[in-house]
């Protein structure tokens, strides 16, 4: 059964880049050992005979012919960006390797 | 026609057949529409965005095209208005998944839906409030406004698609679109007394439906009769090459399976009572509802018997795990980096990229949204893959070989579609486990990609309408048309008319043409 | 910080390396992996994009199937088992580059598996490099690093995206650890890259610049007492660019890591960097569990299906291999090893094909683009490829030397006015009046001018002193523009002495 910790709801929001405030950690805290205890039970049936499911209606990969499309024009690209220059994305500083 | 109340209380089928006798136009409906939004919203709050002038131009130019008559090859609701749940991008109409971090933003291009829904010649009314990024079952996590039940405004709407749902049963639109990722249009139908459809995974292109659980996604319809889902998804389903998971198979006829059904014939007709979704957590009222409406069905000359679906109890534990899995991955874009929301960290913070990402997703998203992504983020991860995600996916088989083994025994399946009426605004606010409780009966055709249909089956014990859900196997969507058509001519017959008879609807009133 | 280094003989006495490489390597297809946005290198930014591309709200990926294609033939070519059933996968972490904050690359079900290659070294030797797998993937967008040092991410104050390579369908191949190279393995290593290079070269899939970034690998290095089966900890050089910087960061790392471990010390297992100007690799970030990239089947994805009927179709249009072709030709040309290495290296194995096949001798063909061709391309920093001459002209300035209408001057002067642009060697030799003169008369009277005009030469060759023959040559030669034939001169000149 898992148990969430404060270092462990700390460090999932690192993961998923979301800033979460003392006061979330603390509710999220009480709540997802709520729900991670109501979600366990799915592996009580989950025994290795069973093959898992990614896409409930099997398909194949229909493949796409190499042909190009009008793309988007620079400005539809960049029209909803929060801060542009020279028709680029800006981003704050980067920290860490390309 | 003279009154407004007259024209909007038409179902969408009759008023494409006026349109086709010129009795009315395009142009007359949606200002018909346009008078009873501006007329109910501010009590029901249905709409995020109204686009009353692109609809216009739309209604326009499509009544231009009947007088010239070039519309014989247009689909039967031809110049029909619709209303769109903001999940879905719009090209030039503002789109936001009722989330913070998507405000402002103005896609460049159309989901394919739109895309089918202007070929028609159908104007889009407007853009209808939702849970945030569709996750909710109460329409009270959008960022922008609480959408309010039509029966009794003091009531949530269901969610996600509440404000679909509520613009439907309130006349504020004939017909609307919804997604459907584990109830999100059919519970919402249900508690507002209207018809909601989850097409089969794959039968309604994806493309432009803000995802949410990709795996469990659907676009589908909202209306108030089954004949007009029926059209509509006619009109929005079929093969779509950009979306990978779209099935290429021609759209059923499903219009015809309506119009069959309404003949009140169901004989031959085997259907399945899932024991699994009855009982603990079901209310009296919609119990009871339920069961008059299965003695209707077995009148019509339906047999109904009890199958079993032993792996049910699981499908919300595993919907749980596999939809925050892909929210989590899904929602990573919302970076503020290429639309939406920027938030720089506080001055004491280094204001790096990675800083602003973390300060603008805590900022831009909801507590349920970040609670999902949390959630799901700890499901995908190294050590828990196995036990969580890997587990829940095999649920998934299960459920699906239990519909498997079911629809060897029967035609199709019939349940609650949720286990209680609308509730109050708060009432379930802080405790997501009870909030998640009212799916437990939609969850399980989201997991096996089946279609299913939410139509109304009468008004509990405190006045709010009940819903009955049918479920058919996967790729024959036409299964559910039938004996919903039918169930629904016989309901209406013992009610002496359509369910929202009996629903008070003081913006109506005094509205003239 | 400088860090200690070993002998590299040293340090391959006392340590053997292990090591693997990761190469992606970017496909010339015209559109992306997912969506059918044109691919272009250098256009304006953010102009290559469609809604799947920058990652819009509601777009969906849809595989290209040239790109399916092109994996498959390199599947086939490293020898390497094609899944029948493959799969793509979600790779989760955030950076600014990626429009998804998830790359789709292929993960436990890749769509090529368990191959090799066998790679030719300078001395002829046959070392074979065992495959992983070679997996598809996309790419991810450009940032540059606004107000550091030279466009470098330290000290920079802001970036700018541009995401036109996003989407841009890779591959990256994954050798097994490669454990008996032992002292060769830099060389290895660079030959590996090459042959690697001239494969997708041959199977048209890549342009495979490296200058470009269309090949790029990770070099992951750890070393071992000699003797030892247990594997050591490593360090990965990321995005290393240059067949040179991959044998130098393989002899740094070597070197590096045997001083670190002969002082008792510990390996961090960490990403590094290849810097060309201090010629060392750097640190970078340490390895840690925040690297958990929660990997899970792309659910807008379906399972791609590829049938026998489909890689059957692929291999009969698969061309020569590079090593097969190379064995093929040197038996034609008949020449030896080192002459078809330094055809090889200088990257004129495709020209002088195609300059025999234009009718040329191979030998011909081979003096020409080794000689006076690749100086031409060196002086002017360009590829020969990149030259303004083709193998046609090559071979019809050859045919005319062989016909006897030019010298070897004359051919020299022809080449240069291709060179600069001028035409085809005939349409030159037309234009500039181009005749190697061998009619007697004249040659004769110019011979007997430059006799009159440097008595103290005639002396030296009366007086059998060949050496200032060049003299009378090059004074006819003036005389007659270049054009008289120098085998014609020397026999006239000695028949006048006798």
């Amino acid at each position: 059964m898992p148990t969430f910790t404060r270092e462990e709801i700390q460090h999932l929001g690192d993961l998923a880049r979301i800033a979460l405030t003392d006061e979330e950690i603390t509710r999220l805290q009480s709540e997802l050992n709520v729900i991670a205890e109501s979600i366990n039970k799915v592996q009580e049936v989950a025994s290795d005979d069973v093959q898992p499911t990614a896409n409930p209606v099997p398909l194949e990969a229909y493949l796409r012919p190499d042909v190009a499309q009008t793309p988007l024009t620079q400005e539809e690209a960049t029209a909803a960006a929060p801060k542009t220059s020279n028709g680029m994305f800006v981003a704050p500083r980067i920290l860490g390797e390309e | 026609m003279s009154e407004v109340q007259e024209i909007v209380k038409l179902s969408a089928a009759q008023m494409a057949a006026k349109i086709r006798s010129k009795e009315i136009s395009s142009r007359e409906l949606v200002e018909a529409h346009m008078q009873v939004i501006e007329s109910a919203e501010p009590t029901i709050k249905a709409f995020l965005k109204v686009s009353a002038d692109e609809a216009l131009a739309q209604a326009d130019a499509f009544d231009q095209k009947l007088s010239r008559g070039e519309t014989q090859d247009l689909p039967e609701l031809a110049g029909v208005p619709i209303a769109i749940k903001d999940m879905i991008v719009t090209k030039g109409i503002e789109t936001t998944a009722a989330s913070k971090i998507l405000e402002g933003w103005i896609p460049p291009y159309d989901a394919t839906v739109i895309e089918k829904l202007k070929a028609a010649g159908m104007p889009l009314l407007g853009k209808t409030n939702l849970d945030e990024f569709a996750q909710g079952s109460s329409t009270e996590h959008s960022a922008y406004q609480t959408t309010h039940n039509p029966w009794n405004t003091d009531c949530v709407p269901g969610g996600s698609g509440g404000g679909s749902a509520s613009a439907v049963a309130a006349f504020e639109a004939p017909l609307a679109l919804g997604t459907d990722t584990g109830g999100s249009i059919r519970q919402p139908g249900a508690l507002t007394g209207t018809v909601g459809v989850k097409p089969t995974y794959g039968a309604v292109s994806r493309f432009g439906a803000i995802a949410m659980a990709s795996s469990l996604d659907q676009i589908g319809p909202v209306s108030r009769t089954v004949l007009d889902s029926a059209l509509l998804q006619e009109v929005i389903g079929g093969n779509d090459r950009r979306d990978s998971t779209s099935i290429p198979m021609p759209v059923p006829a499903l219009a015809q399976a309506a119009r069959e059904g309404m003949k009140r014939d169901l004989k031959g007709l085997k259907v399945g009572l899932v024991k699994e979704l009855s009982g603990e957590g079901f209310q009296p009222g919609v119990e009871a509802r339920f069961n008059e409406s299965v003695k209707l069905l077995e009148a019509m000359g339906a047999e109904v018997v009890e199958v079993s679906c032993p792996h049910f109890p699981y499908a919300l534990g595993a919907y749980y795990i596999i939809m925050p899995s892909e929210v989590s991955s899904n929602l990573a874009r919302y970076d503020g980096m290429r639309y939406g929301l920027r938030v720089m960290p506080p001055a004491d913070v280094p204001q790096t990229a990675a800083n602003m990402m973390s300060y603008t997703r805590e900022a831009g998203f909801g507590d349920e949204v970040k609670r999902r992504i949390i959630l799901g983020t700890y499901a995908l991860s190294a050590g828990y893959y196995d036990a969580w995600y890997g587990s829940a996916q095999k649920v998934r088989t299960l459920i699906i070989e239990d519909f498997n083994k079911a629809f060897e025994q029967v035609d199709v399946l019939i349940s609650p579609t949720s286990p209680t009426t609308a509730f109050h605004f708060g009432e379930k606010m802080d405790d997501p486990v009870a909030m998640y409780m009212n799916d437990v009966a939609t969850i399980p055709a989201n997991l096996a990609g089946v279609p299913a249909m939410s139509i109304p089956s009468g008004l509990s014990d405190d006045g709010m309408p009940t819903g009955i859900q049918f479920i058919a196997p996967q790729k024959h969507d036409e299964v559910l048309y039938k004996p919903a058509a039918a169930l629904e001519a016989a309901l209406e017959e013992s009610w002496n008319g359509p369910i929202w008879q009996s629903m008070n609807t003081p913006w109506l009133d005094g509205l003239h043409k | 910080m400088v860090e200690k280094l070993m002998k590299y003989a040293d340090a391959v006495k006392q340590y053997e390396p292990v090591f693997g490489l990761e190469t992606h390597v970017e496909l010339s297809t015209n559109t992306k992996l997912f969506c059918p946005a044109h691919i272009e290198f250098g256009g304006d930014p953010n102009t290559q994009l469609t809604p799947v591309s920058l990652g819009l709200p509601g777009s969906l990926p849809v595989l290209n199937e040239a790109a399916v294609d092109y994996a498959i033939k390199l599947g086939l070519a490293l020898h390497c088992e094609i899944a029948e059933w493959s799969q793509f996968a979600r790779k989760n972490y955030f950076y600014p580059d990626m429009p998804r904050d998830y790359q789709i690359s292929q993960y436990d079900k890749p769509t090529n598996g368990n191959g090799y290659l066998d790679v030719e070294l300078e001395d002829g030797t046959v070392f074979r490099v065992d495959i992983e797998r070679a997996h598809i993937e996309d790419d991810a967008g450009k940032n540059t690093h606004i107000g550091g040092a030279d466009g470098r991410i330290e000290g920079a104050d802001h970036s700018l995206v541009d995401y036109n390579r996003a989407g841009v369908p890779l591959i990256e191949i994954v050798t097994k650890p490669i454990t008996n190279a032992g002292d060769r393995a830099p060389e290895i290593a660079g030959a590996y890259m090459r042959a690697i290079r001239d494969i997708v070269r041959a199977l048209n899939i890549s342009h495979a610049r490296m200058e470009q970034g269309n090949m790029r690998a990770d070099v992951n290095v750890s070393l071992r007492p000699k003797g030892s089966t247990e594997l050591g900890t490593r360090s990965e050089t990321k995005n290393v660019n240059s067949f040179r910087a991959i044998e130098k960061t393989m002899q740094y790392e070597i070197r590096r890591q045997a001083a670190i471990l002969s002082a008792g010390g510990e390996i961090l297992q960490e990403t590094r960097h290849w810097d060309e100007s201090t010629q060392s690799t750097a640190g970078g970030r340490v390895k840690s569990d925040a690297d958990d990239y929660r990997y899970f089947p792309d659910p807008d994805l379906v399972m791609l299906h590829i049938t026998q009927d489909h890689i059957e179709r692929l291999k009969a249009q698969m061309p020569e291999m590079p090593r097969e072709r190379k064995n093929r030709l040197q038996q034609e040309w008949q020449f030896n090893d080192l002459e078809m290495r330094d055809i090889i290296n200088a990257d004129a194995l495709d020209l002088i094909e195609d300059t025999v096949k234009a009718g040329a001798t191979a030998a011909g063909a081979k003096k020409w683009w080794l000689g006076e061709l690749s100086r031409a391309a060196n002086n002017q920093e360009i590829t020969l490829e990149e030259l303004r001459v083709t193998p046609t002209d090559v071979a019809q300035v050859e045919k005319l030397i062989s016909d006897g209408a030019l010298n070897d001057k004359l051919a020299k002067q022809t080449m240069n006015f291709v060179l600069e642009g001028e035409g085809t060697p005939e349409e030159i030799v037309e234009k500039h009046g181009f005749k190697v003169v061998s009619d007697d008369s004249a040659l004769l009277q110019a011979v007997d001018e430059a006799f009159a005009q440097n008595p103290d030469v005639v002396e030296k060759l009366k007086s059998g002193n060949m050496k200032p023959m060049g003299v009378i040559i090059g004074a006819v030669m003036k005389a007659t523009r270049g054009q008289a034939d120098a085998k014609a001169v020397t026999k006239i000149v000695m028949d006048k002495l006798k």
